[in-house]
């Protein structure tokens, strides 16, 4: 417990006054190294969005009969163009996410309360496992194996849900956005289950044992002084993986078949497509004005994950004084 | 309310580790019995056995019997959880929930047998609970604000309060004031005074004036040396205990002769 760093220790009389200089100098480093990555930071930070801005700006700007001339973008306007995209973009994130939370905040929960020690480091080593898998791979698993796997499912769903407008007509393969938002919920799984762990095992014993002295069951002291302490800790992971999956890439293009609609069909093939693999999709043949048009909708996406982080701390910062930090 | 507890023969032990042995003795209803001795001959560890504390570490566990009330609490069929709904504990660094507020700190335990509690009930047994924790004057204006709001000594109040709202039988206190000032000490002693007529107390302390002031029975353990298990060395009336102790250690640690 008392690790007493270097330059604490000499507090004693005994300390000699000729290191205190040396040692404000080296506090003095430390000082401008950190500021100076700060600042680097935002140097990047700020290249990347006058990167973004500049090159988007002809199609920003582009007349309507500049656009017509790009093949594939038939829409009266950049901005009518986008705006499918980044629904289908957010909309299978948060599909995703909705998957992901709740299984990776019970996985998390059993690794750091309930599981007995051995298991419980072998679970944790698995799902950090699972974070190491490229997406490609991810893609092909997509593609090729969950597709026909989650067909039975898809089917049953449709037939018995779908006077439900989310769940109407399924069309095999399952090439449709939930099929790809199950795939993204994998990919992310791990960063949530890894960060919502951590922050589950740092909750405080002085609280866990009040809650048990109560008469709490072992979920009753998990409800009273594990998840509220872990709150903001999920929501920073949840965004994590939120970031995660608006950017995924080949996983949705391997899987998706697209579509540029403002649809809830999830079951349908041919209604979505995200910024990103829209992009990776349309690159390799772009041109001109056209590349300009994809730098738009990576603006887009850019300002997306931007205002999702912001939205985030926000949520945090909004019961900090609740939360057990102090 | 207040019940009698009889240990016999209890042993207590860390995994292979046998920190407390052979202690037997009885903790009367209505009255305060204090723990003292000096650290690490396992005053906590004992005090943790008497609400089934002890066996949430891993590898923790007891031999012997701890009946209350004619039910040996580790008999084969004894839930810990509703023991520890009997037993109420009070920790050494006060520890109400920082997510709750006042309010619901103190609703905390209640909550856990009875979700749909009425908003005046539950109004109520704040205010009972934080009275009978002689806090209420002071947060009354602020119950809605968070629990660590509040300074250290308000703060163990609140914990008590948060205990003795689930109605105990028993409160267990494990070294309650060790980290509040005199006159929170004061407040904390006063109360457990006042609590005494509703409750059985136990409480551990490294504070001989607090043991004679506030108990009515005195326990002194004891250890041989690292490694070896702690004892109960002798059992008896506060004065008794402080004024003419029948054991030579006994004497040794209250007047300070001691290593
Ligand atoms: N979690 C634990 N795991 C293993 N051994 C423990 C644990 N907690 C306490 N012990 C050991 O049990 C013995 C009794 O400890 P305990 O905390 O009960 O002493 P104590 O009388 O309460 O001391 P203090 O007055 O300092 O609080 C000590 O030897 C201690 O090292
Ligand atoms: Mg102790």
């Amino acid at each position: 417990m008392t690790v007493t760093s270097p330059t604490r220790s000499p507090r004693t009389p005994a300390a000699a006054s000729g290191g205190t200089r040396s040692r404000r100098r080296s506090g003095r480093g430390f000082y401008g190294l950190s500021l100076g990555a700060g600042i680097s930071i935002l140097v990047v930070l700020a290249a990347v969005a006058a990167f973004l801005l500049i090159e988007a700006w002809p199609a920003i700007v582009a007349s309507r009969e500049e656009l017509d001339a790009i093949s594939w973008l038939d829409a009266s306007s950049l901005a009518v163009y986008i705006g499918p995209l980044i629904f289908g973009t957010l909309l299978s994130s948060v599909l995703a996410l909705l998957f992901a939370v709740p299984i990776a905040v019970g996985i998390a929960l059993f690794i750091s309360h309930y599981a007995p020690r051995a298991i419980a480091q072998a679970l944790g080593y698995l799902v950090d496992l699972l974070a190491a898998i490229p997406s490609v791979v991810y893609g092909l698993w997509g593609a090729l194996w969950l597709q026909p796997v989650i067909d039975p499912f898809f089917r049953w769903l449709s037939d018995n849900l779908g006077f439900i407008p989310l769940f109407a007509d399924y069309t095999p393969p399952a090439r449709n956005v939930l099929a790809a938002s199950t795939v993204l919920a994998v990919m992310i799984l791990p960063i949530i289950t890894a960060v919502s762990r951590e922050v589950f095992l740092q909750a405080p014993r002085l609280h866990e044992e009040a809650a048990l002295a109560l008469g709490a069951t072992r979920w009753e002291m998990v409800r009273m002084a594990v998840l509220p302490f872990g709150r903001s800790g999920v929501i920073s992971a949840s965004m994590l993986g939120l970031g995660r999956a608006l950017g995924e890439t080949m996983a949705v293009l391997m899987i998706i078949s697209p579509g540029y609609l403002f649809s809830f069909f999830l079951l349908k093939p041919g209604q979505h497509q995200t910024i990103a693999a829209n992009i990776a999709s349309k690159f390799p043949e772009a041109s001109g004005l056209s590349v300009n048009a994809l730098i738009a909708t990576g603006l887009a996406l850019f300002t997306i994950t931007f205002a999702v982080n912001m939205l985030a701390r926000w949520v945090i910062a909004r019961r900090k004084e609740f939360s057990g930090a102090n | 309310m207040s019940k009698r507890i009889d240990v016999t023969d209890l042993n207590v032990y860390y995994g292979s580790f046998l920190a407390v042995a052979d202690v037997s003795l009885v903790m009367e209803p209505r009255s305060v019995t204090a723990f003292i001795g000096p650290s690490g001959c396992g005053k906590s560890t004992f005090l943790r056995t008497l609400n089934r504390m002890h066996e949430v570490l891993p590898g923790a566990r007891v031999e012997g019997k701890v009946v209350m009330d004619g039910t040996d609490l580790y008999g084969a069929n004894v839930d810990p959880v509703e023991v520890r709904r009997q037993v109420g504990m009070v920790f050494q660094r006060p520890n109400p929930f920082p997510t709750m507020s006042i309010a619901d700190n103190v609703l905390a335990g209640v909550k856990l047998n009875n979700r749909r509690i009425s908003k005046s009930d539950a109004a109520d047994m704040v205010e009972s609970s934080l009275r009978g924790a002689n806090l209420w004057t002071e947060v009354k204006d602020r119950l809605d604000r968070p629990g660590s709001s509040l300074s250290g000594g308000q703060q163990q109040r609140l914990c008590i309060a948060r205990t003795i709202a689930v109605k105990p039988q028993v409160v267990l206190m494990d070294e309650p004031c060790s980290a509040l000032d005199p006159i929170s000490t004061l407040a904390i002693e006063d109360l457990i005074e006042e609590l005494k007529s509703d409750y059985t107390i136990v409480i551990v302390t490294h504070n001989m004036q607090q043991a004679a002031r506030v108990s009515d029975r005195t326990a002194f353990f004891n250890i041989e040396g690292t490694g070896k298990p702690g004892r109960l060395v002798e059992m008896g009336d506060t004065s008794t205990i402080f004024s003419s102790p029948s054991k030579k250690a006994t004497e040794d640690y209250i007047s300070g002769r001691f290593g």
